[in-house]
């Protein structure tokens, strides 16, 4: 009897691995005797770390887009039909249109998703570049900014943790490109006691922080926004003015999550190194959608799918599993318009960033086109 | 009284111990308590001292065979 495998997630992880899996199991798939289903909640697909360059006019917004059809290999069978209710006890998913899938192997790919809203006033006073329509409204924001001060706001949890740094740093070399920046001033402002979680990232930050002239604020978790009054308050009683608010807005996982009891915030519990429910063994979670404390990253999501991928097709073939997850995440970090650096780490190797260069910049630049190869499981 | 959360970020390089136990502290009752591991002894420091800035108390922290923990209580 044919074996089902449903994807639950249409963005980078469940991408990757519906066409990766394909490639493992072409065979299985001609004969009939595997299938694989994606439920997507969109028909395009978007490139999501693109989004940086919006605001800078850096990037073509129809440059972040194609088709989800044409990025999935043409045997993955799609459904735009946003999941409502995963039920793993008894293996069915329901879906908006009512219709329910069962399947003898889940991948949940649900990401994150944006809540502004759980901050009072951050929604109306904030600009976000997280999304389209706010890395829009952004740009149109800041080609009226003429001077002032912006405070660049980081919340927990959030996905990309390299971002808030890349926007400062960016924001500065733009606003010196206009020749506001002698009229500006930045302010940094982050959760914890240091300017990033990955303390060899922040002992780099602080430094070129200083010599850029940007202030920053640790120890800044958002209690509320003014909008009318233009400040930002803090928990831990320190309130900043602002005339051009930056924020890297909250996020929660997918609806489902929660609503299917699947867990708080959206977050599904997830073995680390299996990427699998604890209570459900067939049942792989990936990607932003899991509870595992490292970063919610593309790159994250794109090295899980490797090992998903692996697991999956092994099980499929030949009945057992194939490797470990091992925390494995790479990330590039813009350190201006001009140049870039790299973090890599895994669950046992500590982050160390090398000296920011033109080259790696460009590699990044490279990787943003080559992102549809990713995607289409051969990168 | 219900059951501790336990948050394990043995391992955690990014986001961080801290950075888990914030986003965890959101989604928890006033009174609830939340336990954190984390194989980063500057966790043992970090935690305690951004409770008392926040006005969270911390109830517990010490080492186990292969990690620090700190057990802090959302008390706003």
């Amino acid at each position: 009897m044919s074996k089902k495998v449903l994807i639950v997630g249409g963005g980078l992880a469940g991408t990757i691995i519906a066409n990766g899996l394909i490639r493992h199991i072409g065979e299985e798939i001609r004969k009939g005797d595997v299938s694989i289903t994606m439920l997507g909640t969109s028909d395009t697909h978007m490139y999501q770390p693109g989004l940086l360059y919006i605001p800078f006019g850096k990037i073509r917004e129809r440059e972040l887009f194609r088709p989800q059809r044409k990025v999935l290999d043409k045997r993955v069978i799609f459904h735009i039909d946003p999941a409502t209710n995963i039920d793993v006890e008894n293996k069915k998913v329901t879906c908006n249109s009512g219709t329910v899938h069962d399947y003898d192997y889940l991948v949940i790919a649900t990401g994150s998703r944006l809540m502004p809203q759980n901050i009072p006033g951050l929604a109306e006073g904030a600009h976000w570049l997280y999304d389209l329509e706010g890395a829009r409204k952004m740009r149109d924001a800041l080609d009226k900014f003429e001077g002032g001060k912006i405070v660049v706001n980081v919340n927990a949890p959030h996905k990309c943790p390299v971002a808030p740094l890349e926007i400062t740093f960016m924001l500065k070399e733009y606003l010196e490109g206009k020749g506001l920046w002698d009229k500006t001033e930045i302010t940094y402002t982050y959760p914890i006691g240091r300017l990033h979680a990955l303390e060899p990232v922040a002992e780099w930050a602080k430094p070129a922080m200083d010599e850029a002239g940007i202030k920053y604020e640790t120890f800044f978790n958002t209690k509320e926004v003014d909008p009318a009054g233009k400040t930002i308050e803090s928990e831990e009683g320190v309130t900043l003015d602002y005339d051009f608010l930056v924020t890297i807005p909250p996020h929660n996982g997918a609806e489902v999550i929660t609503e299917s009891g699947l867990g708080d915030g959206g977050w599904v519990p997830t073995d680390r190194k299996k990427l699998t429910h604890p209570e459900h063994s067939d049942v792989f979670v990936c990607g932003d959608t899991t509870n595992i404390p490292i970063s919610k990253a593309g790159s994250t999501a794109h090295f899980e799918a490797d090992t998903v991928i692996d697991n999956l097709a092994s099980l499929l073939t030949e009945g057992r599993w194939a490797r470990d997850y091992d925390g494995k995440v790479f990330c590039f970090v813009e350190t201006g318009m001009k140049t870039g650096t790299y973090v890599w780490f895994n669950y046992e190797t500590p982050p160390n960033p090398g000296a920011p260069s033109q080259m790696i910049h460009w590699f990044k630049l490279a990787y943003n086109r080559l992102y549809w190869l990713s995607a289409r499981g051969l990168l | 009284m219900s059951e501790r959360k336990i948050i394990d970020a043995r391992g955690s390089f990014c986001p961080g111990p801290l950075m888990e136990l914030i986003a965890a502290l959101k989604l928890m009752e006033i009174g609830e308590e939340v336990e954190i591991w984390s194989t980063d002894q500057g966790t043992a420091k970090d935690v305690p001292e951004w409770a008392a800035k926040v006005g969270h108390e911390t109830v517990d922290s010490g080492e186990k065979e292969d990690h620090w923990f700190v057990v802090v209580k959302k008390t706003k």
